[in-house]
């Protein structure tokens, strides 16, 4: 990147948007996988769509890739800096544009804060659904190209199930619109596409999401278990029963030592601990949680507790909410992995990650979304011992081939960034890459937009408009041609 | 692809109905007649796949033979969308009609595009579990036609639509790619959402082989009640109340029409405690409008909607509001009838999408004919100026159904800016724009 490219940056965003010190962009060179560091060229941290566009046509012009950045919470280094590109840091377009209470839609910029859509519409009792762990921090718009889940999605769906329409900076510059605040709008449910895509189909600039009512009553049974596979046993009757909970949380006995250790929730030490929650018209509830106590007990629950306050409940979340930070007390170094499985193989890979993570002579901590079978296993390690960050990730890595092998995912919610690309190829045949590497090239046939990320091996995407010349990454010897 | 001329057209076909006869049998492959007509247009041939393999391959020989391709399951929506602007072959996925895998413990299904909504749900009830979606005519409709129309009903309040339902898919691509998209369990975000992509997609970005649903679990209990109200506006305020309550209720859809006072229909699932307790807060809720146990099956609303004496003198929308418009909307409606003389029925569910009847009125004394084609300049007149009134109030109107001489009328209405993206889409997935061209949004 030249001086007079970086001249014209600044034009657009002013010296307060533009970080080009190397002791300032060292913030920005990971996100919250911090075993990847790549340094940008530059951070560019515009405040409106204008200046998005404004920066993105630079880009275009000038072949520059590019990383949309958010609140930089992700966990598979989707935000992490392309060699020679810039990040787009949408931190300061943080404004909630627009509440509609009648028709349960929010319209907000990206950078605004999870947490604070529900802050906003708590007082009329509405609350937006998604709930990462990191929900205090992270942002809508990394929410967005992520698809982040959370404890409740269970029953309340994905970000893609709440967001409802898009403006969209395209990598080229130009501005379109997907979905909208009405259903059904017509043509391809690109939005759809969009949520997800991990920041490689352009930059989200507004997003019009779904705010859901509060229910009447929210209960929270904590309930102690020999096992996982007690737990496991108890989760599936509870849905072999009809009920669909608004989440279902698992964790073991390591996993409780860290939470006990950090935050002192109070848990019950036990082999398996299950976190099951109800939500809905009180006396639906009352009667639902009647049931699953008795499931509970049925599968040798040892201790079954109900939380008599919000504070009380408050408490028992925390203890989950904190498990991956938690288990930074017990272990100085560890790999969060974000495994999906159908969820009857839960004893047969519990089984197995146990026997795999034995042969390492690494220690697996796991937290789970029990519900929908979104494993959490934290990998244990010191960095100091020669060799054991290399086992580890051989070791996650391992379990993720678990997952796969068990008909399930690489990720449920995570994202697989840069961590996860040479995973992807395992999961998938190269015809199923191909279709979607297609569908990028519409949208970004320059491949600008957080070009290395997802695919093992980007695919150049042809016949595009203008004159040939190699594409950095081509040149590099990352991506090839179709 | 220019149109062939008739003997290049005749020469393409014998070579390429040996090269089927020889992948497919020629038992499943046979001339088209006029009933197989696309909303006026008709093909040449119709071939029914027996696999996805067998799907792909053929896909591939027409693509490169340069023959527009129709996809089709049972057909009962095929009318949807605008007329192809070519059609040589009907590509029939109703062989495809195995439920491969209901992993009951798992709440999932997965099932081959020809399977018919009916067959799944039959064979999801026997574990007490279903699919949460009331599609039309499900005794016929198949997954992979449900999928391309986007269809949904009423429990889209509380379910989702089909985008919230499907999680994987495997396609066809026109190359003859085969290819599969999300997976087995419900969480996943490895790579791009496919399924979503291509649901709603009204088939022309790739021929939908086989898909996995997310299921749910059939209601132990279920309680339905109407509310009547004096007049929409009354209506849309006791929606919107019941929508801001904390009432878990799975469907909410009000009737309006040119001459009754309107009606809605509300379904709980649940325990017995729990509908009892939801009943009296919904009585309160409601009040002074009137509850009361509904007579009728509720389920079938929209399909007998669809059940018209006339096609040639009828036609039917989709259209997608904001809640809050409800009110305005349907006075729209009943002023767009009013202005062109037609009769109205229109049921809107508490999402905001609804489904609207047009109708001519009965002919009068003088000419038929002439009175036929004034009909058809109403139907028209009305869907034109109702569209253009939703639009400017940031809603749509898609139209499903209209007579077949009726003077041209754009099914799709407004794509917005996005339109050459998804031109970019379709180009990348099916360059030679071999399938059902012309059918949908923007001429693609």
């Amino acid at each position: 990147m030249d001086a007079s490219t970086l001249k014209e940056f600044r034009a657009i965003v002013d010296d307060r948007g533009l970080i080009t010190s190397p002791e300032e962009l060292h913030t920005y060179e990971c996100d919250g996988l911090t075993n990847f560091r790549v340094m940008p060229r530059a951070v560019l941290l515009p405040i409106s769509v204008e200046q998005v566009r404004a920066i993105v046509r630079i880009c275009h012009r000038e072949r520059i890739p590019f990383v949309a950045r958010g609140s930089g919470t992700g966990l598979s280094g989707g935000a992490l800096p392309v060699h020679n590109g810039i990040v787009i840091s949408l931190a300061r377009m943080n404004r909630i544009l627009e509440i509609d209470f009648l028709n349960a839609r929010a319209v907000v910029e990206p950078g605004v804060i999870n947490l604070d859509v529900t802050g906003r519409v708590a007082p009329e009792e509405y609350f937006y659904a998604p709930d990462p762990s990191s929900q205090s921090v992270c942002s809508i718009g990394g929410n967005v190209a992520e698809n982040s889940g959370g404890a409740h999605c269970l029953k309340y769906g994905f970000t893609t199930t709440h967001v409802l329409g898009l403006e969209v900076v395209l990598p080229d510059g130009s501005l379109i619109h997907l979905g909208g605040k009405t259903l059904d709008t017509p043509g391809y449910d690109l939005s759809g596409v969009f949520v997800g895509s991990e920041g490689t189909l352009g930059i989200a600039t507004k997003i019009i999401l779904r705010i859901v009512k509060r229910p009447e009553c929210i209960r929270t049974l904590l309930a102690a278990f020999p096992s996982t596979n007690d737990a496991g046993a108890a989760v599936s009757g509870i849905i072999a029963a009809g009920m669909l909970p608004a989440a279902i949380e698992m964790m073991d006995n390591l996993a409780i030592q860290a939470a006990e250790a950090a935050v002192h929730p109070n848990y019950p030490n036990c082999g398996g601990l299950l976190l099951v929650e109800l939500d809905g018209p009180v006396a639906e509830v009352e009667s639902l949680m009647t049931h699953v106590d008795e499931i509970c007990r049925t599968h040798g629950a040892s201790e079954i507790r109900m939380a008599q306050s919000d504070a009380e409940r408050a408490l028992f979340w925390k203890g989950r909410k904190s498990a991956f930070a938690a288990v930074g007390r017990i272990s100085p170094n560890y790999i969060v992995q974000d495994g999906v499985i159908p969820r009857t193989a839960l004893p047969q890979v519990m089984g197995e990650i146990a026997r795999i993570s034995q042969e390492a002579g690494l220690r697996v901590a796991n937290v789970f979304h029990a519900g929908d079978g979104n494993l959490h296993p934290l990998v244990l390690y010191d960095r100091r011992i020669p060799g054991q960050e290399k086992a580890a990730e051989t070791l996650s890595f391992k379990i993720l081939e678990l997952c796969i092998a068990a008909g399930g995912s690489i990720t449920g919610e995570h994202g697989v960034g840069e961590e996860k690309k040479s995973m992807m190829s395992k999961m998938f045949a190269e015809p199923d890459l191909d279709t979607m590497q297609r569908v990028r090239c519409a949208f970004d046939p320059f491949l600008l937009s957080n070009p290395t990320k997802i695919f093992p091996r980007p695919r150049l995407c042809g016949e595009t408009p203008g004159e040939y010349a190699p594409h950095p990454l081509e040149t590099s010897g990352i991506a090839e041609r179709f | 692809m220019k149109a062939h001329t008739k003997s290049e057209s005749t020469v393409l076909h014998s070579a390429l109905r040996y090269k089927l006869a020889a992948l497919v049998g020629t038992e499943n492959v046979r001339p088209a007649s006029a009933a197989d007509a696309v909303a006026g247009v008709e093909s040449k041939l119709v071939v029914s796949p027996g696999t996805e393999t067998e799907i792909a391959e053929v896909l591939r020989l027409f693509n490169e033979a340069g023959f527009a391709v129709i996809p089709r399951g049972n057909g009962t929506k095929l009318g949807w969308g605008n007329p192809p602007s070519r059609a040589e072959i009907i590509l029939s996925t109703v062989r495809l009609n195995e439920i491969i895998e209901h992993a009951w413990a798992d709440l999932t299904v997965a099932a081959g595009a020809g399977c018919t909504i009916q067959q799944i749900q039959e064979t999801l009830t026997q574990h007490g579990q279903r699919l949460a979606l009331d599609p039309l005519w499900p005794e016929k409709a198949t997954v992979g036609g449900i999928l391309s129309t986007n269809d949904s009903g009423a429990l889209r309040l509380r379910f989702g639509a089909l985008r919230d339902l499907i999680i994987g898919v495997t396609l066809a691509l026109p190359d003859g790619t085969l290819a599969s998209s999300g997976g087995r369990v419900v969480k996943n975000v490895a790579g791009y959402d496919l399924p979503k992509l291509v649901t709603g997609a009204l088939g022309t970005l790739g021929i939908i082989t086989r898909a996995v649903f997310r299921l749910h679990p059939l209601p132990h209990h279920s309680r339905s009640l109407s509310i009547s109200t004096a007049q929409p506006k009354e209506t849309e305020k006791c929606v919107l109340a019941i929508q801001d309550s904390k009432l878990a209720h799975i469907f909410l859809q009000s009737h309006f029409s040119d001459e009754t006072s309107p009606v809605s229909d509300i379904l709980f699932e649940g325990t017995e405690a729990g509908l009892a307790a939801q009943e009296t807060q919904l009585r309160n809720l409601a009040a002074p409008a009137i509850v009361s146990e509904v007579p009728s099956p509720t389920w079938t609303a929209r399909e007998e909607l669809w059940n018209f004496p006339d096609p040639e003198s009828t036609a039917i929308a989709k259209i997608s509001i904001l809640p809050s418009n409800l009110a305005t909307t349907v006075q729209r409606i009943d002023g767009a009838a009013r202005v062109h003389h037609l009769r109205w029925k229109a049921l809107i569910y508490a999402t905001g999408l609804g489904w609207l009847r047009l109708e001519c009125q009965a002919p009068a004394k003088n000419d038929p004919a002439e009175r036929a084609r004034t009909a058809l300049v109403q139907l028209r007149g009305a869907l034109q100026l109702l569209r253009t009134e939703l639009e400017n109030q940031g809603s749509s109107l898609v139209a499903l159904h209209v007579p077949e001489k009726m003077p041209t009328f754009d099914a799709w209405g407004d794509p917005g800016d996005a339109l050459p993206l998804m031109k970019s889409v379709k180009h990348r997935l099916d360059p030679k724009n071999t399938l059902n061209p012309g059918r949908f949004v923007g001429g693609i």
